[in-house]
């Protein structure tokens, strides 16, 4: 399923950790999904001094958070904003396309930390985002949790009940 | 690399026996069996003989099998062509929430045209309780159909509890049993059930081939209309090579049905018992005795299905899971979440199935290649760190 760029970012995985004192820091996804992605970043003069990530979640999820590691770390924050899950897959020279919403996943949770770190220089500290259904859009019909497509009644957050 | 089968109900290994039995049918018997000549009628008799054995593993008439392309193409017939035949009778059904897609899909397919609906709740084993049943029964109940065992977690359902009542208020009961037949004894008598879906695959013959068990009597309409073969029930020219193949590996497994659940038992138990030594926050799903003899279904905790699953593939270790991501519909396992375990915890679901190719050794290898595996992914997780347990598993 998955080619060799991507199982060596899954079998070798860059940037896996924390950090205690990061200038921002940004989470997306839940357990119901089955991926949550967390980015700590360190800031210095504009750039992304450090980049460091935790992933609950399948192959593409974690070779996704270390490319998407990879990609940040040393850029600047406008360039890092502008990563994209494209860029995501392109860098990973693909991936099979019903493990495309984990490549938005990584993505949004490295511009969440850099958001996060924005907020703080402000001096202002929004809530956090919880993830909502939308956030995981279908990756076969590409909507956002739609009521009738095929197999979506949400890969998300809706449980049996 | 020494490969280690332990999906068993994705694919298990076809008997030598069995391949030997269907090859003559890939050479020079490859006549048709509606023929009139000695062509046809060679196969024809060996069709017979198949169905015969089939027969006998569920403790059936020949006359009541009807061999089908397989589990899905039984459970659509049985739903689909039982409510059809069944329609004076009312348009309401009674299932559980447990049920495999074939059975599920179907379901929401009959939905659509007017057929009612009750999905009977199951416990924290995944047990159905009859009584339920019997509570869900109206005047216009058509059909029953409750799974005998669940794969994805292995409780075993108590099938003649729920046919006694069936029996009692005269309402047509179907149970997908693909799990169980050839896996444990399975008498259609004992179970007081009308119909019964069964595949080749799980007791060692070819994929692709099933079977109907349809009590003589019972009402049903075909799912396929066409030409005469299985007696006007089921049209299409017969998949001659599967149904020998199924014909042998029944034969085979009448014989063996004891000690193939005496052999895997003990290794599901080790796996049971000794993956939540080395490994903690483990836990089991589905009941720990009323299971199937090959079946172990775990959680692990903070970590998902599918990188455990492809880490131990590289090590050669094949097994299933429950995770959403590894489902095609990458929603989580209905079943698990049926029973009461929450999604985040049924993303860790491993699921071992075992076979008769199954060896301590490989046991062995599974309880030495996992925490590693599970420590490694435990060390990325983000929810690992949240409940603080940063402790090295020993």
């Amino acid at each position: 399923m998955y080619n060799e760029t991507v199982m060596d970012h899954f079998t070798n995985p860059r940037n896996v950790g924390e950090i205690p004192d990061a200038d921002g820091v940004g989470s997306v996804g839940n357990p119901a999904c089955g991926d949550i992605m967390e980015f700590h970043i360190k800031v210095k003069d504009n750039i992304l001094e450090d980049v460091k990530f935790k992933t609950f979640g399948c192959g593409a999820a974690i070779a996704v958070s270390s490319m998407v590691s990879e990609l940040a770390k040393g850029k600047t924050l406008a360039e890092a904003m502008l990563i994209t899950n494209e860029s995501v897959i392109e860098a990973l020279e693909g991936l099979p396309k019903k493990k495309h919403h984990c490549s938005n996943l990584g993505a949004d949770a490295l511009h969440r930390a850099i958001e996060d770190y924005q907020e703080k220089q402000k001096g202002e500290t929004f809530e956090k985002p919880v993830d909502s259904p939308e956030v995981c859009s279908c990756p076969v019909c590409d909507m956002n949790d739609p009521e009738e497509a095929p197999y979506c009644a949400s890969a998300c957050a809706r449980s049996s009940k | 690399m020494k490969i280690i089968n332990m999906d068993h109900v994705a694919a298990s290994p076809i008997l030598p026996e069995v391949a030997d039995a269907m090859i003559p049918f890939l050479k020079e018997k490859y006549g048709n069996p509606s023929s009139m000549h000695s062509m046809g009628e060679e196969v024809t008799e060996a069709i017979d003989e198949a169905r015969e054995k089939v027969a006998e593993l569920i403790n059936a008439k020949p006359q009541e099998i009807y061999f089908t392309s397989g589990g899905t193409e039984s459970n659509n017939w049985a739903l689909k062509g039982g409510l059809f035949a069944n329609r004076a009778k009312g348009a309401h059904l009674i299932t559980s929430s447990i049920e495999h897609f074939s059975i599920m899909h179907a379901i929401k397919a009959l939905e659509k045209i007017g057929v009612e609906v009750t999905r009977l709740p199951v416990d924290k084993y995944g047990f159905i309780d009859p009584d339920d049943v019997r509570k869900a029964i109206t005047p216009a109940t058509a059909l029953i159909s409750v799974m005998s065992a669940n794969n994805e977690i292995g409780t075993i359902e108590p099938i003649g509890e729920i046919g006694k009542i069936a029996k009692e208020f005269n309402i047509p009961f179907h149970t997908d049993a693909v799990a169980t037949v050839g896996a444990i004894p399975v008498d259609v008598q004992n179970l007081n059930v009308d119909m019964m879906s069964l595949a080749s695959n799980p007791f060692y013959g070819p994929h692709g081939v099933g079977a109907l068990y349809v009590r003589k009597g019972a009402r049903i309409s075909p799912l396929l209309d066409g030409g005469i073969q299985e007696g006007g029930y089921r049209a299409g020219t017969e998949n001659v090579i599967g149904i020998i193949g199924m014909g042998k590996a029944a034969e085979i497994a009448i014989r063996e049905i004891q000690n193939r659940s005496n052999h895997v038992r003990p290794l599901r138990d080790r796996l049971m018992k000794e993956i939540p030594l080395t490994i903690e926050e483990v836990g089991l799903v589905g009941h720990p005795t009323e299971r199937l003899p090959g079946n172990a279904s775990l959680t692990v905790r903070y970590v998902e299905g599918e990188s455990m699953l492809l880490f131990l593939d590289m090590e050669g270790v094949k097994i299933a899971s429950g995770s959403a991501c590894i489902s095609r519909s990458l929603k989580v396992s209905h079943v698990m979440l049926a029973m009461g375990i929450d999604a985040g915890t049924a993303q860790g679901s491993l699921l071992f199935t075992l076979g008769i190719d199954n060896t301590n050794e490989d046991v062995d290898d599974v309880i030495r290649i996992l925490p590693p595996i599970v420590q490694r992914l435990r060390d990325m997780s983000p929810l690992y760190k949240k409940t603080g347990r940063l402790k090295a598993v020993s």
